[in-house]
């Protein structure tokens, strides 16, 4: 920032405009009326609701490593698999399977270190594909497990003698935890020392790394929390379907949404794939019984919103309304009027 | 002698690999482009030589002269249309766009010939082989598909050096404002590498069908085997890629040896620990 000259009232410089605090209360009240649910409608919603916020968790890491740290990876499900593994193999040895989900997001991070020191050194092109190939080679391995239940799956044990109202309940809540925490998380970390590193290498990488930014910690310290994030969706995913199958949690299905979420939302914004998300059940909910063809209909338009519409439908949005309901930037507050100067 | 047999098999299937790969690392090596619908493409290409076999009763071989120049023209249209558009917004969104593409060909596929695996009706060629001793006999499937294979990366490798279009093509990914002030017409020039990207995927498809089985869902793991190939050669190289092909072919086939299921992990393992050891490749080169 330019020192200006003395005047009457001085140039403020804040992260947010007053109305973002109303933004934060509007939040609580949504986060606590979603919290209530479970009393106030049947579980088939709640059930629906489960599947939302765990695409929402994953769309919303897929956005932060590919819109805010240009890391395009199609192999998220290993971290997806992983977690729900872990929360089975814990269960299995006698932890609750919603205390275990955490630990299950950190085994997930702690698979993902070593990965991304093999997988960050390449071009980002060849980036995508590579942790493809990391994917498969975890569900190779995972089929050849006898112990993990090899090519049938596994089921969770641990949650057959709780009552299946208050299963579904608190599988709801872990689900609601896992997006609030993802959501919050995300926020945190944008607005913190390494969102401004992204946005550096973002803007230029060869230039952000040459004024002394930490280019590969940054995006080691993104890839691993959102290793760990889907290693935590994994977790409630198992949860809530009470059985593993490999072939489909390691699905490349899983990044097809989180890639359809994530370009339909708006990439480069954490409300984008909140808008994607609600877009994809509706989309899924109407065509439901037209088998593979709400896959290629979404496809098809993540393809034209990428070619035409790159910001997303919430870039749409933001664009129209001025609307930025978590503020990761900087508001410059002149001595008259506001000007924004970075997003 | 088994272990011998498996390698001999190793490097033909590498020729497969290295078929499949040069389409990818011609797109890479002028347009920086990945294309992740690669895979998929090849698929397409399997399926659509089926219906011409069944449609004009003609051998196999003969249908990948009709797929191929096929798939050379909706390349040139692809690009121009599609992923040039993406290239204009950023290169990541041909990542993004190629993606989406793949997971659309898959699903229409899925709707249009149900998930049934199919295979390409290879007639005599099925059980053809030539015996060298009691232990080692080769295919003549085999042996075609790896010549092909030699055939088209010799091809294209002349055609790059000597044709004009060809050097048009190298100064294009050399260096994009150069060669179109002195007047190439890049967005043409990208139009011919992918319609030669394409036609070498479906030619990779045809013969990947021969060999093995196919479904509407087999796309993913053919891209995945292109790539290997690529990165263990050394991005851009031709030669290279011939090289990974066999290096991951051979890897595999020993990984089978040890345990059937075990194939094709120990050729992601071989790539993932090459990759660690050497990330340029074992052929660093450039195409152009």
């Amino acid at each position: 920032m330019i020192e200006s000259a003395p005047s009457a009232t001085p140039q403020r410089v804040t992260r947010s405009r007053r109305s973002a605090r109303w933004n934060a209360v509007a939040g609580a009240v949504a986060v606590a009326v979603l919290a209530s649910l479970p009393y106030l409608v049947y579980a088939n919603v709640t059930g629906v609701l489960v599947n939302l916020f765990i695409l929402l968790s994953l769309a919303t890491l897929w956005n932060l490593l590919a819109g805010y740290a240009g890391l395009i990876s199609v192999g998220q499900q290993a971290y997806i698999g992983i977690g729900a593994y872990a929360v089975f193999v814990l269960a299995d040895n006698g932890l609750s399977p919603f205390l275990a989900i955490p630990v299950a997001a950190l085994v997930s991070g702690l698979v993902a270190v070593p990965a991304s020191f093999l997988l960050l050194r390449l071009r980002r092109e060849y980036f995508a594909i590579a942790t493809w190939v990391v994917a498969e080679a975890v569900l190779l391995a995972v089929l050849r497990s006898d112990s993990l239940g090899g090519g049938t799956g596994a089921t969770l044990r641990g949650l057959s003698d709780l009552d299946p109202a208050l299963r579904q309940a608190y599988t709801y809540w872990a689900a609601l935890a896992v997006a609030v925490a993802t959501l919050l998380g995300t926020y945190l970390l944008l607005r913190s020392r390494v969102g401004l590193d992204l946005t550096a290498i973002r803007d230029n990488e060869i230039g952000a790394r040459s004024v002394g930014v930490r280019v590969a910690l940054a995006k080691g310290i993104v890839y691993f929390v959102a290793a760990a994030g889907a290693g935590a969706a994994g977790g409630v995913l198992i949860i809530s379907q009470l059985f593993v199958q490999p072939t489909s949690v390691f699905s490349v299905q899983w990044s097809a949404y989180m890639i359809f979420v994530a370009l339909i939302g708006g990439l480069g914004s954490i409300e984008g794939p909140i808008v994607g998300t609600v877009i994809f059940y509706m989309l899924q909910q109407t065509l439901a019984d037209r088998g593979a063809w709400y896959l290629i209909i979404l496809g098809s338009v993540a393809v034209l919103m990428a070619m035409w519409v790159p910001r997303g439908i919430w870039g749409l949005i933001s664009d129209r309304f001025d609307l930025r309901l978590f503020p990761v930037g900087y508001f410059l507050h002149p001595a008259r009027g506001t000007v924004k100067v970075k997003s | 002698m088994v272990w011998v047999n498996a390698i001999v098999q190793g490097i033909l299937l590498g020729g497969l690999y290295a078929l499949f790969a040069c389409g990818l690392s011609l797109m890479f090596g002028v347009m920086r482009v990945v294309n992740l619908a690669h895979g998929d493409l090849a698929v397409l290409a399997a399926y659509l030589a089926l219906a011409v076999i069944t449609g004009l009763h003609v051998p196999v071989l003969w249908s990948a002269l009709v797929v191929a120049p096929l798939f050379g023209v909706v390349g040139y249209a692809v690009q121009r249309f599609v992923i040039q558009r993406s290239l204009d917004v950023s290169p990541l969104t041909t990542l993004l766009v190629t993606f989406g593409l793949s997971i659309v060909i898959q699903n229409v596929l899925l709707e249009g010939v149900s998930a049934n695996s199919r295979s390409l009706p290879t007639g005599w060629l099925a059980s053809a082989s030539f015996q060298v001793n009691s232990q080692l006999s080769i295919a003549y499937e085999s042996v075609i598909v790896f010549s092909v294979a030699v055939v088209v990366l010799s091809s294209l490798q002349l055609f790059l050096s000597r044709a004009r279009l060809g050097r048009q093509v190298r100064a294009a990914a050399d260096d994009l404002e150069a060669a179109s002030i002195v007047g190439v017409n890049v967005r043409h020039v990208y139009g011919i590498a992918a319609a030669i990207a394409f036609a070498t995927v479906a030619l990779a498809g045809v013969a990947f069908g021969m060999y093995s089985s196919f479904d509407p869902a087999a796309g993913p793991q053919r891209l995945i085997f292109a790539f290997e190939a690529v990165v263990i050669g050394g991005v851009g190289s031709l030669w290279g890629t011939l090289l990974g092909g066999m290096i991951l072919g051979v890897a595999q086939v020993l990984g089978a040896q040890v345990d059937s299921s075990f194939g094709v992990l120990a050729g992601h393992l071989v790539f993932l620990v090459l990759l660690a050891l050497r990330p340029n490749g074992l052929i660093p080169a450039r195409l152009a």
